[in-house]
């Protein structure tokens, strides 16, 4: 069925036109270094050196000992200490701390007779995230200052104590879930705009005529165009791992081989896709566009890459079941952090198979249908 | 012998306009055989069925043979196409470009470098072979086209006004290729508005709102205007053409370059008329005098005729 000489032919004309094209070059290359670098260190979902003011009425050892504490975490920095409530507003008003933690002057007695010393925490809540982070850090410094400074002096200890452990991602860092994630979204982004140029550029031109001239078939024209991109996307995923393990320090923890069948699976899949809005759309401008909607927001937005999907409203959650990008999100996530085979990512294997021959599937079928 | 081309009926549908009407003929192997007619009266459509790149509302159509609705992959491996546009790959090299079509054509080892060698000598592009294609002088392009199309030495050569936007010299050279592929065995088939061109053709099918009006050798076709026409020299040939409309004895005036064709019932009589009738509307003339029939004048007098409006 399909020929040799004519699906080389085909790919390496490809190639050709696209080391010649910048733009193309520009979208294979450089978009995916700059998400690279742009997720990886300006975008980070951590918090980390909040600004804090501290109103100290106490003014003793035990209340230096706390302040220290919340220095100590690396969480807060301490960045300004208040004479007088009324300070303590302006700088929260102005933004200039994000907490303010207040000490009442009883605070020393209070610890020293073994009642309870109430403190307050003041959170600028404009910036939602922030605070709700802030205050998880905050409460578990408390929780642990109160805890030492209880069993001080004491013989005893606490016959039980919960461990909480977080596994995977031991230091809850989100550059560890960013990283594989982007090779979810880089991938995306070059089956999709990359195709989506391909044939609409060939009909827009008038090529696609000659070429459908001659006697190769849509399956050698259209798997002699997958091949380049493959190539491409394949490099970029490598270079995204590679970036991960030197750059960030994520390391690759599971088996590169299970990685590469699945990143070709759902590449295959992607730019089939790509290929057959190339292919209706017949222009290069609606073609992007269309790509842009159908595939690159969706793995951004919901593949779990940025937002959770499990805190998602229902009907968005339902919606990402049939996002390719979610299940590979899942692949990678699983591959790199867990080291997990295909035994428990069985499912989305199956979806990778299977989106990847939709997208081929309906590459053919748009393809078929514009020889009239 | 089975024929070249064959078609049967052959009609395409948009909606509701008809691009081609139920056109038949057969052309014969080694023939060179022109479509004529201005935009639109379904030259290209009709090469484009039968190059297997659209389908036939109905109809039906055999090229070398095979059936170009049931069997197109054996009919593309036996035709070469260009089409009206320019429509090889600018961003590709020249020698790119003939790699391409080498290897979708399965020309390859010694013989692509044999056909390779022929086309840049054919085309005169031995110096332009790493040469971007979309830097070419247009000529060059059309020549290259042609060269690509050829590749594979098909028996059949299907051209879509190929010469369109060229100059004439490009196009006397171009029409030279045709020949020499004539000479050596393929059938041709072109396509052209140029009247010039169409007279190069063995035989000639006429075309006119997606009918086939006349299908025959060019001095034939000629033969088949039997009244006399007047080549008048004057100076607003399109006020002319208003002011003759209509006038007893003409039949028919059309602009021809900056001169007027008219086509009379009688000579004398007519030369008369024609002159009076200018020289009533300000118009100055400068010659009248009776010319053989150009394929222009054929092309006119067949589609008056086969709108019904003249029995001559």
């Amino acid at each position: 069925m399909v020929n040799r000489g004519r699906l080389w032919a085909i790919a390496r004309k490809e190639a050709i036109q696209l080391r010649r094209d910048p733009r193309s070059l520009a979208l294979a290359f450089l978009l995916p270094l700059f998400l690279i670098v742009f997720f990886g260190y300006a975008i980070s979902f951590d918090v980390k050196d909040i600004r804090l003011g501290v109103l100290d009425y106490s003014q003793g050892p035990a209340s230096r000992r706390l302040v220290e504490s919340f220095q100590a975490s690396g969480y807060f920095q301490v960045t300004r200490w208040f004479a007088d409530p009324r300070e303590m507003e302006r700088a929260l008003g102005r933004g200039l701390v994000r907490l303010a933690l207040v000490i009442p002057p009883d605070f020393e007695g209070r610890l020293g007779s073994g009642r309870a010393a109430p403190l307050q925490l003041l959170l600028d809540g404009s910036d939602a995230a922030t605070a709700a982070v802030a205050q998880n850090y905050a409460e578990a410094i408390v929780a642990r200052f109160a805890a030492e400074n209880t069993l001080r002096g004491m013989e005893l200890r606490l016959p039980v104590e919960a461990e909480i452990r977080i596994w995977y991602n031991q230091t809850l860092e989100s550059r560890n879930m960013v990283v594989p994630g982007l090779v979810a979204v880089i991938m995306s982004i070059i089956a999709a705009m990359l195709t989506a140029l391909t044939i609409a550029r060939e009909w827009e031109r008038g090529t696609m005529e000659q070429l459908i001239s001659t006697p190769v078939t849509r399956t050698e024209v259209v798997l002699g165009k997958l091949l380049p991109y493959m190539a491409i996307g394949l490099a970029d995923v490598a270079a995204a791992i590679t970036a991960g393990r030197f750059v960030f320090g994520v390391p690759l923890r599971g088996d590169l081989l299970l990685l590469a069948v699945l990143t070709l699976l759902f590449l295959v899949g992607a730019l089939g896709v790509g290929m057959s809005i190339s292919a209706l759309v017949k222009s290069q401008l609606l073609a992007t566009q269309a790509a842009i909607m159908l595939t690159y927001l969706p793995a951004i937005l919901l593949s779990g890459f940025v937002f959770s999907i499990s805190t998602m409203p229902w009907v968005l959650q339902a919606i990402t079941h049939v996002v390719p990008a979610r299940y590979y999100v899942a692949v990678t996530r699983g591959i790199f952090l867990k080291a997990v085979g295909a035994g428990v990512l069985w499912v989305d294997v199956v979806a990778m198979v299977l989106f990847a021959a939709a997208g081929l599937g309906l590459a053919l079928a748009a393809f078929r249908k514009e020889l009239g | 012998m089975v024929q070249a081309v064959e078609a049967v009926e052959l009609t395409r549908r948009f909606g509701d306009f008809v691009a081609v009407d139920r056109v038949s003929f057969t052309v014969a192997r080694g023939e060179v055989f022109g479509f004529l007619g201005p935009n639109g009266a379904g030259k290209t459509t009709t090469i484009k069925m039968l190059t297997g790149l659209l389908a036939p509302s109905s109809g039906t159509a055999r090229v070398a043979g095979h059936d170009v609705v049931t069997d197109p992959r054996s009919v593309r491996q036996q035709l070469g196409y260009m089409s009206q546009l320019f429509s090889l790959y600018s961003d590709l090299t020249v020698e790119e470009n003939i790699r391409l079509f080498a290897g979708l054509y399965g020309v390859t080892g010694k013989r692509y470098r044999e056909r390779r060698d022929w086309v840049l000598e054919m085309a005169g592009l031995q110096e332009y072979r790493d040469r971007l294609t979309g830097e070419l002088a247009l000529g060059h392009k059309q020549r290259l086209a042609l060269g690509c199309a050829v590749l594979h030495q098909p028996p059949i050569l299907f051209l879509d006004e190929p010469t369109s936007g060229v100059d004439p010299i490009s196009r006397r050279s171009f029409w030279e290729l045709i020949y020499q592929l004539a000479r050596e065995g393929t059938t041709v088939l072109v396509s052209t508005h140029y009247m010039d061109e169409a007279e190069y053709c063995y035989r000639l099918a006429l075309m006119h709102r997606g009918r086939l009006i006349a299908l025959d050798r060019p001095g034939a076709l000629r033969r088949r205007v039997t009244v006399p026409i007047l080549e008048v020299e004057v100076d607003d040939a399109a006020r002319a053409v208003e002011v003759l409309a209509g006038v007893p004895g003409v039949l028919e005036a059309a602009m021809f370059g900056r001169r007027v064709h008219a086509m009379v019932e009688e000579e004398s009589s007519g030369r008369k008329e024609v002159a009076e009738r200018l020289a009533g509307a300000g118009l100055s003339v400068s010659a009248i005098r009776p010319v053989a029939p150009s394929l222009e004048d054929v092309f006119v007098a067949l589609v008056r005729r086969s709108s019904g409006e003249g029995s001559w």
